[in-house]
């Protein structure tokens, strides 16, 4: 079995002077659940630009051996690197399936473009199924639950045929009920991606991450299984001191 | 729901075939429907502005530029061939050096005239898109770009006075493809030729509406970025709707020079692409019908108050505008939904 994983070395992003992301190497396998936790400010969301090419950045960030820092945001995307953003972003006017019917077609022809859509594509009905939306497909996306709005988010991920899954706090705003169904499903699809989920709920990061990076000033800090990394005295240090700063 | 959308769709699009084909040329004098005709073409301009803008939601302040490409492109060709195998036009022994240009010599050809009408706006809007649209220009910035576009053609055209008539333009047109210009029933056959032009257009635009394309520039309109994250370069998706709508634009501009009998440019600077658009913004951008029916509504609107209150119509030109921005902002073509959306609510 083939399998694939994102590699980070020395990613560095740094805005007018200002370093954001400060040579972060690591590495994530695939089936890998990995979660990216640290401070307000640490760069998480910044490295997930990076990778994204959303912002410029240097060093090296590779998937399958192929380079992906400084390519086109859309080349990007072609090469299976999928993400979420911290608001939801689906096209709100459109419905649940052509939602998902977009995202599953960057591959298309100009012929199959400009015709109608005649039946529903498998990948978008197995999708449908596993973010559990299929009763809604017709329903704009606009008027969803915060909650199935993240989920069309995924789905469409799914769709895009995503190899890397970069989720951007999928969790945020959500009921409890929400975040354990969000966490299964995760744990569902990790199984055959590279999944990072940047997140700040921490009883979320505890009932699933398998692994766990912790940023701090856009270095790593730490890195390990959830308990490793609650043991380590420099995160305690860390989220301590935020703490006390905070009271 | 979806089945009974289509259906209005096409009674719709049967009534105004049926009004355009067979109603109007029955009940409307010559003059009027000479008249109607002018507004027609102004309606195709606006198919094209419905799709740029109220689904790519590009606000394209020049589209007198496409429309003037157009339109001196079948003037050129009226010209030439009212002047003869190998004549030359009045006003250049007039104002000219009297010798036919050698940029003029290919529209002698009723063939390179026609293909040059769709293709000409379309490699130039081609061109500015890959300009405009990969430099990641939008919003505000495009619609001053495109109007400045729009000015500077204007001017352009006025400082050609020895080539192409400058501020005059071209008139005086004789004839249309072998047909006397003078016969009345020549000119309802130009009606109907804008007429069914119009029809064919709303259909293209219908198709690429149902069309995945369609889902997709609406997606692009509103969450352009998101759509990067899919794979797609937005940039394309916007230049295909940019260029169709130029087309669009250059076809009605050259069914609008046999049909007026003049193009200059009055009629392709500032002042007539914002008023391409009002009829748009009025009838309802997003929708099928509203550009096209609030085009020919606002024109026609125009011509009759004019002729009773000359003066009167500019300010309820702004008035009806005012009022659809403030109080439907998606056209009057929307009422319809809006009653049915608040009986669902209540």
């Amino acid at each position: 079995m083939k399998t694939d994983y994102l590699e980070l070395t020395d990613v560095r992003v740094t805005f007018d002077g200002f370093v954001a992301v400060d040579g972060v190497t690591m590495t994530v396998l695939q089936g890998d659940l990995r979660f990216l936790i640290g401070p307000n400010g640490a760069g998480k969301t910044t490295l997930v630009d990076a990778i994204t090419g959303l912002v410029p950045a240097t060093g090296s960030a590779t998937f399958g051996r192929t380079e992906l820092l400084n390519r086109k945001v859309h080349k990007i995307a072609r090469l299976g690197v999928g993400r979420t953003f911290q608001t939801a972003s689906v096209f709100e006017e459109l419905t649940v399936l052509q939602n998902l019917d977009i995202a599953a077609g960057a591959g298309r022809g100009p012929f199959t473009m400009l015709r109608r859509r005649s039946a529903t594509p498998p990948e978008v009905e197995s999708a449908l199924d596993v973010i559990g939306l299929s009763d809604l497909r017709d329903r704009q996306a606009g008027v969803l639950a915060h909650g199935q709005k993240q989920w069309l988010e995924i789905g469409m991920l799914l769709v895009q045929d995503s190899k890397v899954l970069l989720l951007d706090e999928p969790v945020a705003g959500m009921s409890a009920e929400e975040r354990q169904q969000t966490g299964e499903l995760l744990q569902r699809i990790g199984e055959n991606c590279t999944v990072v989920v940047v997140e700040h709920d921490m009883d979320f990061m505890r009932s699933f991450a398998t692994s766990v990076t912790v940023l701090h000033a856009g270095k790593v800090l730490s890195e390990g299984t959830v308990a490793q990394v609650q043991a380590d005295p420099k995160v305690q240090e860390v989220y301590l001191g935020r703490a006390e700063v905070q009271a | 729901m979806k089945i009974k959308g289509e259906y209005a769709k096409i009674a719709g699009f049967v009534a105004v075939a049926l009004a355009l084909l067979v109603l109007a040329p029955a009940v409307l004098s010559d003059f009027r429907l000479s008249l109607l005709g002018r507004f027609v073409c102004y309606a195709i301009v606006a198919v094209g502005i419905g799709l740029a803008w109220g689904r790519g939601g590009m606000l394209t302040l020049g589209q007198g530029v496409f429309f003037g490409l157009g339109a001196y492109v079948m003037a050129m060709h009226l010209k030439l061939s009212d002047a003869g195998p190998t004549g030359v036009p009045d006003f250049l022994k007039l104002y000219g050096s009297g010798v036919v240009p050698s940029w003029w010599e290919p529209f002698r050809n009723p063939v390179v005239t026609i293909l040059a009408i769709v293709l000409i706006p379309s490699l130039v809007a081609f061109g500015l898109g890959m300009a405009i649209f990969r430099r990641r220009v939008r919003g505000a910035y495009f619609a001053i770009l495109s109007q400045a576009l729009a000015a500077a053609f204007a001017i352009l055209l006025v400082g050609q006075q020895a080539t192409i008539g400058g501020t005059n333009g071209l008139n005086g047109f004789r004839s249309f493809f072998g047909f006397n210009l003078f016969d009345p029933v020549n000119k309802r056959m130009l009606f109907y030729i804008a007429a069914s032009t119009l029809l064919v257009m709303l259909l293209v635009v219908w198709q690429l509406y149902r069309s995945r394309y369609g889902e997709l520039l609406i997606a692009v309109r509103d969450q352009e970025e998101r759509v990067r994250f899919l794979g797609y370069d937005p940039a394309n998706i916007k230049i295909v709707a940019y260029v169709v709508a130029a087309a669009m634009a250059g076809i009605a501009g050259a069914l609008f020079v046999p049909i007026v009998g003049i193009i200059s440019p009055a009629s392709v600077g500032v002042v007539p692409s914002i008023a391409f658009l009002i009829g748009v913004a009025i009838g309802g951008r997003s929708t099928l019908f509203g550009p096209a029916l609030g085009a020919i509504a606002v024109a026609w609107a125009q011509t009759s108050l004019s002729e009773s209150f000359p003066s009167f119509w500019i300010y309820f030109q702004g008035a009806l505008f005012v009022l659809v921005v403030a109080f439907l902002p998606r056209g009057l073509s929307t009422v319809g939904s809006m009653f049915t959306r608040r009986r669902e609510a209540a």
